[in-house]
């Protein structure tokens, strides 16, 4: 590392603050965990109308997965180490790897780049969800290598909003029951969008994981009834999507 | 003393004769271990209704010479997993030492979660058929005795191949021929584990550790013996077979020096 990359009375590290900003460009997700589930819901983007949306919610092993935001291929990295780690706990001890266990790990990872020369930070915010023995957790990872277990969180772009109202509804989230639990996290994501935008079966993503259940990633119309649950008082979607525009 | 540094502070040629360099270096290829030295002697242990028990007497034979008096085969590992070692003591040694690594690297980790008998059993299969596919096996015959993940009765056994075997008894080495029988009378299968009480499983324990000196050459009438419950380990390292009776021997014939 150059001089110029750090502050010398403050300690800053000026390239882990980028990298954070980074964390912050990445579209929302937020996390939450009650006594028996542990939920992750995210906001897809697409670069462009034709294109395909980013995916933001990435299982790891059946116990967990990960949702993200900021630079999704350092993502990729992540997520594929943490499921060869995964593995590897599964294959010699015949265990599921504990979720404070694999945080830490990657957390460690993140920290050897902070401070390495010729190294840069990972861009990407994680929450790590899902159950192990000890129950399901809720873990926050930032790229300064900062872990935190969570009641609920959310991160990126405009997640103060969704932020707010977790805190609002934290003590409720203990005691919920699974559907009540995505309700909660649909409700906190809906709350970071735009005037403009709707959560659609297209752009959401929802990851469910809970004791006796494995963690699964619902898309697409999966999410159909839980949208329209959540969200009565808007008007049903056209099924089918809009008549095709023509040139007559 | 002469001009050479490199000479400084080693036997005198002139004194003892140059170094023979013969003994620096090994003719021909690698060997590794082709059958053991020191061993320890059979491992029986039995499930009973909330735990299991274990036994291994405490003596290391060289060959028929009954060698070290007081070696202890029995590992505790945590409040819920036993392992005992049969066959090779010093690769027991060494797997003594894995397990401590093993186990300090777990505890400094943030999880509160240890590692059950069935975690550990993995693991040391892992271990073991590893070591084998080097062809340099660790010459022992394991079992593991605890509790699994749902707090249930665990046991298992690993040998020197990487072999695993499960089964409500299991005895290794003699044991296997002269102690899984009598195992068996009490415990003929898995059902049967829910019906028998922790001083039933003792006492047949015990009663094999008995037939085995009776009829074991390699063996000791000095014991370890371990109960693992939900409440943890329960390991006496001390104890002296009881009630024995010779009786039997009056009237074996065919051995030694008698001739009707």
């Amino acid at each position: 590392m150059f001089r110029n990359n750090y502050d010398n009375d403050s300690g800053r590290i000026f390239q882990v603050e980028y990298a954070q900003e980074a964390v912050k460009q990445g579209s929302v997700v937020v996390g939450v965990v009650s006594k028996t589930h542990a939920v992750l819901a995210a906001i897809k983007r697409n670069a462009e109308e034709l294109s395909s949306y980013q995916k933001k919610i990435i299982p790891i092993d059946s116990h967990y997965g990960i949702a993200l935001a900021g630079l999704a291929s350092d993502a990729r990295v992540l997520s594929n180490f943490m499921k060869q780690q995964s593995l590897a706990s599964r294959l010699t001890y015949d265990r599921a790897i504990p979720l404070s266990e694999i945080t830490l790990r990657i957390a460690d990872r993140a920290q050897t780049n902070t401070q390495q020369y010729g190294k840069r930070p990972y861009g990407v915010g994680l929450l790590i969800a899902g159950v192990d023995a000890k129950g399901p957790h809720l873990f926050e990872f930032q790229p300064s290598g900062v872990t935190q277990e969570m009641i609920a969180c959310g991160i990126g772009a405009r997640s103060q909003m969704a932020r707010t109202y977790l805190e609002r509804h934290l003590d409720e989230f203990a005691n919920s029951g699974r559907e009540e639990l995505i309700k909660h996290a649909l409700r906190a994501l809906k709350e970071s969008l735009s005037q403009d935008k709707e959560l659609t079966v297209d752009n959401t993503s929802v990851g469910i994981g809970g004791i006796s259940e494995n963690f699964t990633l619902f898309e697409g119309q999966d999410l159909a009834e839980w949208l329209d649950a959540t969200f009565e008082n808007r008007e049903a979607q056209d099924e089918g999507g809009e008549a095709m525009e023509t040139d007559s | 003393m002469n001009h050479f540094p490199q000479a400084w502070g080693r036997p005198r040629d002139d004194v003892y004769g140059s170094y023979d360099h013969s003994h620096f270096q090994t003719n021909g290829p690698n060997q590794h271990t082709q059958s053991p030295i020191v061993t320890g002697t059979s491992v029986v242990a039995a499930k009973f209704k909330d735990g299991v028990v274990i036994a291994a007497d405490n003596l290391a034979s060289y060959g028929s010479l009954a060698r070290f008096t007081d070696v202890k085969r029995l590992r505790k590992f945590n409040d819920q997993v036993v392992v005992g070692f049969g066959g090779d003591v010093s690769d027991m040694q060494y797997l003594d030492r894995l397990l401590l690594s093993l186990d300090i690297r777990e505890n400094y980790s943030s999880t509160e979660n240890p590692l059950n008998a069935k975690n550990l059993h993995t693991y040391l299969a892992k271990v073991m058929y590893k070591r084998r596919s080097d062809f340099n096996p660790l010459w022992n015959h394991l079992l593991i005795a605890g509790l699994d993940g749902e707090d249930k009765p665990f046991l298992a056994s690993a040998d020197l191949l990487g072999t695993t075997f499960s089964s409500p008894t299991l005895a290794t080495g003699f044991g296997g021929h002269l102690a899984q029988p009598i195992l068996r009378k009490l415990l003929p299968d898995e059902a049967s584990v829910e019906r028998v009480s922790e001083e039933q499983a003792v006492e047949v324990v015990k009663e094999c550790m008995k037939v085995l000196f009776y009829r074991d050459a390699r063996s000791m009438d000095k014991y370890s013996i371990a109960v693992i419950k939900k409440d943890g380990v329960e390991l006496k390292e001390d104890e002296k077979l009881e009630n024995q009776s010779w009786a039997f021997a009056e009237r074996i014939r065919g051995y030694g020096t008698q001739t009707a």
